[in-house]
C-alpha cells in the first residue's frame, strides 16, 4: 500500500500505528522498551550525583550527620507518603486507560497531578524554611551555627565542620532539585495525557502513552525513594 | 641540559633504564605485529587482487578455523601479561621510597615550582640533588592540579591541592635535566618548567651550604610550633610530638572504630588540618582547633618537617602524664560517633 | 534471493520519487522525520564542526612550528585547543558516524521503514544544532582554556572564560547523542525485518548496537558531571574545590567513567563501517563473522571498567592503578581480534581496491599502530613517563584520525552512491586517500618521539631542542589538509556533475542495496524477508 511520498506524512493505519512499524503490538512494544532504555539513562543520571554524595558522605561522616539533622524530617516523611500514593494514582490510570475507562483515567491522572503539586509545594515550604534556618550554600549559610559550642547530647563540633555541612547542602539541594524537576516534568507530561484522553485518544487498544508515563512517574517516585534514607535518615544510621 | 637535537632522551635514573628495556621488548613485539599485518595485508591485497577477468566469481565463504580464533587470542593475551607484570613491577618499585630517601618538599602553584630542601636551602625552578641516593619528593599545589615531571627519570606525578602525593628516584647521571609541569594549569602552564641539577655528592654539600644560608624547614617549623600555641597542649595534655614520626599510633576513625595508623606526612597534615579525623585513642574530648586555611602549604610543610626531627628524640620527662580521663567537654555522656 | 525492490522506472522517463526529491521546500527538511534527511542535516552539521575544529588545528601547528610559539599569544593558544577539543569530540567524532551513515543505514540495514521513533530524531538533530551554537556562542565571545577535560578547581574556580556556557553546549549535545542511542538500540531490538535474526545482521549493526548501549550507559554520567562544575560556577560552590572540603580526583573518576567508554563510542561504529567494506571488496563474508560481533559487545563491557588509567600519576593508591592497568590489557583483546579477523577475510578474497576499501585497509594498519601505543599507556611503569605527553596525542590520533576519520572517509565514499544517487570521481578518491594517509603518518609519527622525549601536551611554547620534530609535524598536517580538502571539493561537485548511481554499483550484499538509489523516502516498497547470512554474494548483485 503506498502512502503517498512525501516524508511528512505520518500515515496512519487502521490498527493505530505510525507508519515506520509494521503493527500496533511493534509500536507498543517498541514504546515500552525506548522509556526503560530512557530510564535506564536516567539512573546512571541520578546515580553519578549519589556515588559522589556516598564518597562525601564516608569521608565526612560527622559533618553530614550534623547537617542531616537540621533537614525537616517531617516534611521529608510526608512527602514519601504523598509520593508513593501518587503512584498509586498513576497505576490506577494506567489501569484505567487498559479498560477503556476515559473518565476513571482522567481522575486518576487527574489525582497523580494533584498529589505530585502538593509535593512541590511541601518542598518548597522546606526549602523556604531551610532559607529561613541560614543552611543555604553560599546565599544564605550561618556557618557559625556549626561552630558553637555543643549542647548536652550533641558531638563536639569543629570549625572546619562548616565548610563540609554546606558541602551536605549543597547535595541536598542539588539532588531534590533535580528531583523536582523531573516531577515538574512528570507533571507536565500527565497535564498533556490528560489532554488527550479528554479528547479520545486513548482506548483499550491504543494506552501506551499513558504506559510510558506511568513507568516514567513510578521511577521518579523510586528515585525519592533512595533519597529520602539517604539524607533524612541518615541520622539513623550510627 | 641538551639543547640539541636528539631522538631518545637521556637516561639519569635507575628507574629510567628499568622502564626503557621494557620500552624496547614492547617495540619489538609492536614492530612484529605491525610488519605483520601490514604485510599480510599488502601481500593478500596484491596476490589477491581482483583482475577484469574475475568480474564474475565469487570466492567461496570462508570456513572457521577455531584454532586460529583461538591462537591469536591466546598469543597476544600471554604477551601483554608479560607487558603488564613487567610494567607493574616498575610502577610499585616507584611507589614507596626507601626509608633512608633524603625528603624534599615541592609546593606547585601557578606558574611555578618552590622546593625546600630539609636542610634549608630553598629553590625557585630548581631542584639540585647529588647523584646516586635515593631522594624523595613530598608534593603539593598551593591552588589547581599541576604535575612534576622529569623526563630523564622517567617519572612524574600530579601535585593535588589538598593532599600530599610522592615521587622519588635515584639519579644515576651528572647533568642538567629539564623539569615540565605535566597538567594542564591555565595560562602559564608552558612557562612552569625548570632544571634539575644533578650533582657529584662534594659539589651538591658544597652547593648547599654556600650563598646565603637560609632556616632550615625544620628550624622554621620549631619557631611556629611555638608561636601559633601548639607546644601548649602538644607539651602536656595532647599526644607528644617526640618519637611520633612514622610510629604507629592508635586512633579512632571517622566513625569512632578503632584504627592503627603510621603517622607519616599525611596523617600529620590531616590532624593539623581536620582533627577530627583521626583522633588519638585516649585523647577523645580533644579540644584541638582546625588550622585549615591559616597555615600556608610551606608553613605547613615546615611543622611536619620539625616533627619528623624529633622522630629520635626520648620524649620529654613531662609527657609521662596521662591521658586525661574525662572529656573537656561539657557533655557527660559520650557521643554515640566517639567511643564505644 | 535477491529481487531488486525500488520503484519501478516511471513511463515517463522523469527521474524516480526518493527521498531527495520528494519535496524541496526548505520547511520539509527542516520538519522531516525522514532518517535518511536527517542523516545529511547530520552529515552537513558534523562536517561544519569539523572545519571548525580543524581550523583551530591548523592554528596551532603553525604556532608550534615555532619554539616559542609563533604568532599567537598564549590565552588565545590554550582556548584553541580547548575548543578543539571540545569540538572534534564532541561534535564530530561521537556523532559522525553513528548519527550520519547510522542514522541513514540502520533502518535500511533491518530492513524497517524508519527508526522507531523518527520525531525523536529530529529532536536529537536540533538539540545537536543548539549545543554547538551554544559553543560556538562561547568560543566567539571569549573562548574557554580549561581543556576539553575540565579538571577541577581550575575549571571551576580558576578559570575566567566561558566555562558554563560551554558545558551547557556540551550537556545539551549529550543529550543529542542519548536520543541517538535510544533510537538505535529499540529499533534494532523491536524492528528488524522477518528472518533477521541477531546472529544474521550486518556487522555495521552489532557495533552501532554496542555503541548505542555505551551512550546509554555512560553519557549520562558526563552530563550530570559537567553540571556539577557548571553549578559550582554559577554558585559559588565547593562540590570539587579542596579549599571547601572538595575533591577534585572525584572529578577525575566520574569525569573519565563517560570519557573513556567515549572512545569506544568514537571508534565502534568505524569498526562497523570497516567490516562492511572489507567484506564488500573483497566479495568474501568476514572471517570470524561472531568474533567481531561478540567482540563489539565486549569491548563496550569492559570499556567501562577501565577509567583510571587516565589516572595513575593523579595521586590514587597504587594498587587502583594494577587493577586499571590489567583491565585496560584486557579491553585491548577483543580489538587485535578484530584486526586479525579482518586480515584473514582478505586471504583468498577478490580483493578491489577502490577508494572505500584504500580507507578501510588504511584504518587496519593505522588502528593496529594506535591500538598497540595503547598498550605502552596501559604499562604502568611507562605510562607515568609518557603521560599527558604528545605520546598520548598521538595514540589517540592514531585511533581518531587514522582510525576513525578514514573509516568515516571510507563509508561516505562507500555508501555515497546510495545517499546521494551519483557516482565519486574514482581517481581523485584514491588520491586523496592517499594523501590523507601519508600526510597523517607524517603529522602523528613524530609525536610519539615528541612524547617520549618529554614534551607535554598543551604547552604553547617548548623548549627549542624539539623544533625540528615538531617542524615535522606540521608539515603533515599541512598535507593532511590537503587531503581532506580535495574530498570536500569533489564530493559536492559529484552531487551535481557525478555518474548517475545505479542501485549496487559495488555488488554488495545488505538489504540497503536491494532498494534504489537513493532510496525512496518509505526504504521499501513492501518488507524484505532475510533468509540467508550476512555478506552472501551472489552473481547477479555483480557491480554494474
Amino acid at each position: 500500500m503506498s502512502h503517498g511520498n512525501s516524508p511528512e506524512r505520518l500515515a496512519k493505519d487502521d490498527g493505530g500505528h505510525a507508519h515506520q512499524f509494521d503493527d500496533a503490538s511493534q509500536q507498543r512494544n517498541a514504546a515500552i522498551l525506548g522509556m526503560w532504555t530512557f530510564l535506564c539513562t536516567e539512573v546512571l543520571f541520578f546515580g553519578a550525583v549519589f556515588v559522589a554524595y556516598t564518597v562525601y558522605r564516608y569521608r565526612y561522616p560527622h559533618a553530614f550527620y550534623l547537617g542531616a539533622t537540621r533537614l525537616k524530617f517531617w516534611y521529608g516523611a510526608v512527602n514519601t507518603a504523598v509520593l508513593l500514593c501518587s503512584s498509586l494514582t498513576m497505576a490506577l490510570a494506567v489501569h484505567a486507560a487498559a479498560a477503556g475507562r476515559r473518565r476513571s483515567t482522567v481522575r486518576f491522572l487527574i489525582f497523580t497531578m494533584i498529589l505530585g503539586v502538593t509535593f512541590l509545594c511541601i518542598k518548597a515550604l522546606e526549602y523556604h524554611a531551610e532559607w529561613e534556618d541560614g543552611l543555604v550554600p553560599h546565599y544564605h549559610f550561618n556557618a557559625a551555627q556549626f561552630t558553637a559550642p555543643p549542647g548536652p547530647s550533641q558531638i563536639v563540633p569543629a570549625p572546619d565542620y562548616a565548610a563540609n555541612v554546606e558541602l551536605f547542602f549543597c547535595f541536598y539541594f542539588i539532588m531534590t532539585g533535580l528531583h523536582a524537576l523531573h516531577m515538574v516534568v512528570g507533571i507536565g507530561i500527565m497535564a498533556i495525557l490528560v489532554a488527550m484522553a479528554l479528547r479520545g485518544r486513548f482506548s483499550a487498544r491504543y494506552y501506551t502513552p499513558v504506559e510510558v508515563s506511568g513507568l516514567y512517574w513510578h521511577f521518579v517516585d523510586i528515585v525519592w525513594v533512595f533519597l529520602f534514607p539517604l539524607l533524612y535518615l541518615l541520622i539513623q544510621f550510627d | 641540559m641538551n639543547t640539541e637535537f636528539q631522538l631518545f632522551p637521556d637516561q639519569a635514573s635507575v628507574n629510567a633504564a628499568h622502564v626503557d628495556a621494557l620500552v624496547f621488548f614492547m617495540l619489538g613485539v609492536s614492530l612484529f605485529f605491525i610488519v605483520l599485518i601490514a604485510g599480510l595485508i599488502l601481500y593478500f591485497g596484491l596476490r589477491y587482487r581482483r583482475k577484469p577477468q574475475d568480474a564474475k566469481i565469487i570466492p567461496p565463504p570462508p570456513k572457521s578455523h577455531l584454532g586460529l580464533e583461538v591462537a591469536w587470542i591466546v598469543i597476544p593475551s600471554l604477551l601483554t601479561v608479560v607487558m603488564f607484570v613487567w610494567g607493574t613491577r616498575i610502577y610499585i618499585r616507584q611507589a614507596r621510597a626507601p626509608s633512608d630517601a633524603m625528603e624534599i618538599y615541592v609546593v606547585g602553584k601557578q606558574w611555578m615550582w618552590k622546593i625546600q630542601h630539609p636542610e634549608g636551602r630553598r629553590e625557585i625552578n630548581e631542584l639540585h640533588v647529588p647523584v646516586g641516593r635515593p631522594i624523595k619528593l613530598t608534593i603539593t599545589s598551593e591552588d589547581v592540579i599541576h604535575d612534576f615531571g622529569i623526563p630523564a627519570f622517567r617519572l612524574k606525578k600530579d601535585a593535588v591541592p589538598g593532599r600530599y602525593t610522592t615521587e622519588w628516584f635515584q639519579a644515576t647521571r651528572v647533568g642538567q635535566y629539564h623539569l615540565f609541569c605535566d597538567q594542564y594549569c591555565g595560562v602559564q602552564h608552558a612557562g612552569m618548567t625548570g632544571t634539575i641539577y644533578v650533582m657529584e655528592p662534594a659539589k651538591y654539600e658544597a652547593w648547599l651550604s654556600g650563598s646565603i644560608p637560609e632556616e632550615p624547614p625544620a628550624q622554621a617549623g620549631q619557631k611556629l610550633f611555638a608561636s601559633l600555641g601548639c607546644a601548649t597542649c602538644h607539651s602536656s595534655q595532647a599526644p607528644t610530638m617526640a618519637g611520633l614520626y612514622m610510629s604507629q599510633v592508635n586512633i579512632l576513625d571517622r566513625w569512632g572504630r578503632p584504627a592503627t595508623a603510621i603517622a607519616d606526612n599525611n596523617y600529620l597534615r590531616s590532624c593539623i588540618l581536620d582533627p577530627r579525623a583521626k583522633v588519638v585513642v585516649g585523647y577523645q574530648g580533644n579540644l584541638m582547633p582546625s588550622f585549615d586555611g591559616r597555615l600556608s602549604e610551606e608553613q605547613l610543610v615546615q611543622i611536619i618537617a620539625y616533627i619528623k626531627s624529633l622522630q629520635f628524640r626520648a620524649a620529654p620527662s613531662q609527657a609521662a602524664s596521662p591521658p586525661p580521663t574525662q572529656p573537656l567537654s561539657p557533655s557527660t555522656q559520650p557521643s554515640p560517633l566517639l567511643g564505644k | 534471493m535477491s529481487t531488486t525492490l525500488a520503484y519501478p522506472p516511471p513511463s515517463s522517463g522523469a527521474p524516480p520519487r526518493n527521498y531527495l526529491n520528494a519535496s524541496y521546500l526548505v520547511r520539509s527538511w527542516l520538519l522531516t522525520r525522514d532518517h535518511k534527511r536527517i542523516a545529511i542535516l547530520y552529515l552537513f552539521s558534523v562536517t561544519f564542526f569539523f572545519l571548525i575544529g580543524s581550523a583551530g588545528a591548523v592554528l596551532m601547528r603553525i604556532a608550534l612550528m615555532s619554539p616559542n610559539g609563533g604568532f599567537l599569544q598564549t590565552e588565545t593558544y590554550n582556548k584553541l585547543f580547548t575548543m578543539h577539543g571540545v569540538m572534534m569530540i564532541f561534535f564530530f567524532l561521537i556523532p559522525a558516524v553513528p548519527a550520519s551513515l547510522g542514522n541513514f543505514l540502520v533502518p535500511l540495514m533491518v530492513g524497517a521503514r524508519d527508526l522507531a521513533f523518527p520525531r525523536l530524531n529530529l529532536l536529537s538533530w536540533y538539540l545537536f544544532i543548539l549545543g554547538g551554537g551554544m559553543v560556538l556562542a562561547a568560543m566567539a565571545t571569549g573562548g574557554v582554556d580549561t581543556g576539553w577535560t575540565f579538571y577541577t578547581p581550575y575549571s571551576s574556580v580558576y578559570s575566567n572564560t566561558n566555562v558554563i556556557v560551554t558545558i551547557l553546549g556540551v550537556f545539551v549535545a549529550g543529550f543529542s547523542s542519548i536520543l541517538t542511542g535510544l533510537n538505535f538500540v529499540v529499533t534494532i531490538h523491536a524492528m528488524r525485518a522477518p528472518g533477521l535474526n541477531w546472529m544474521r545482521l550486518p556487522l555495521f549493526i552489532w557495533s552501532t548496537y554496542a555503541t548505542s548501549i555505551i551512550i546509554i550507559l555512560g553519557t549520562p554520567v558526563v552530563a550530570i558531571t559537567l553540571s556539577l562544575v557548571a553549578i559550582e560556577r554559577a554558585f559559588h560552590l565547593g562540590i570539587f574545590d579542596p579549599a571547601r572540603g572538595g575533591d577534585p580526583i572525584l572529578f577525575q573518576h566520574l569525569f573519565w567513567f563517560y570519557s573513556h567508554p567515549a572512545v569506544y563510542i568514537m571508534v565502534l561504529p568505524a569498526m562497523g563501517v570497516v567490516s562492511e567494506i572489507i567484506a564488500v571488496f573483497s566479495r568474501k563474508r568476514i572471517f570470524g563473522y561472531s568474533a567481531i560481533a561478540f567482540s563489539s559487545v565486549a569491548i563496550a563491557v569492559i570499556g567501562f571498567l577501565v577509567w583510571g588509567h587516565h589516572m595513575f600519576v593523579a595521586g590514587e593508591s597504587a594498587y587502583v592503578g594494577v587493577v586499571f592497568s590489567g583491565l585496560s590489557f584486557v579491553v585491548g583483546i577483543p580489538s587485535a581480534v578484530k584486526v586479525f579477523n579482518w586480515t584473514a577475510t582478505l586471504y583468498k578474497g577478490s580483493i578491489s581496491g577502490q577508494t572505500p576499501m584504500l580507507y578501510a585497509l588504511g584504518f587496519i594498519g593505522l588502528f593496529t599502530i594506535g591500538g598497540l601505543t595503547g598498550l605502552f599507556l596501559a604499562t604502568l611503569g611507562i605510562d607515568v613517563h609518557v603521560h599527558d605527553t604528545y605520546f598520548v596525542i598521538a595514540h589517540f590520533h592514531y585511533i581518531m584520525v587514522g582510525g576513525t576519520v578514514m573509516a568515516f572517509m571510507g563509508g561516505l565514499h562507500y555508501w555515497w552512491p546510495k545517499m546521494t544517487g551519483r557516482l565519486y570521481p574514482e581517481t581523485w578518491g584514491k588520491v586523496s586517500a592517499i594523501i590523507v594517509f601519508l600526510g597523517f603518518n607524517l603529522t602523528f609519527f613524530p609525536q610519539f618521539f615528541l612524547g617520549y622525549l618529554g614534551m607535554p601536551r598543551r604547552y604553547h611554547y617548548y623548549p627549542p631542542e624539539f623544533t625540528a620534530l615538531n617542524v615535522m609535524s606540521s608539515a603533515g598536517a599541512s598535507i593532511l589538509g590537503v587531503g581532506y580538502l580535495l574530498p570536500l571539493c569533489y564530493l559536492l561537485w559529484s552531487l551535481k556533475f557525478g555518474a548517475k548511481a545505479p542501485a549496487n554499483p559495488w555488488g554488495a550484499p545488505g538489504l540497503e542495496w536491494k532498494t534504489a538509489s537513493p532510496p525512496p523516502t518509505e526504504n521499501f516498497d513492501v518488507t524484505p524477508v532475510v533468509t540467508e547470512e550476512a555478506y552472501t554474494f551472489h552473481l547477479d548483485q555483480e557491480a554494474q
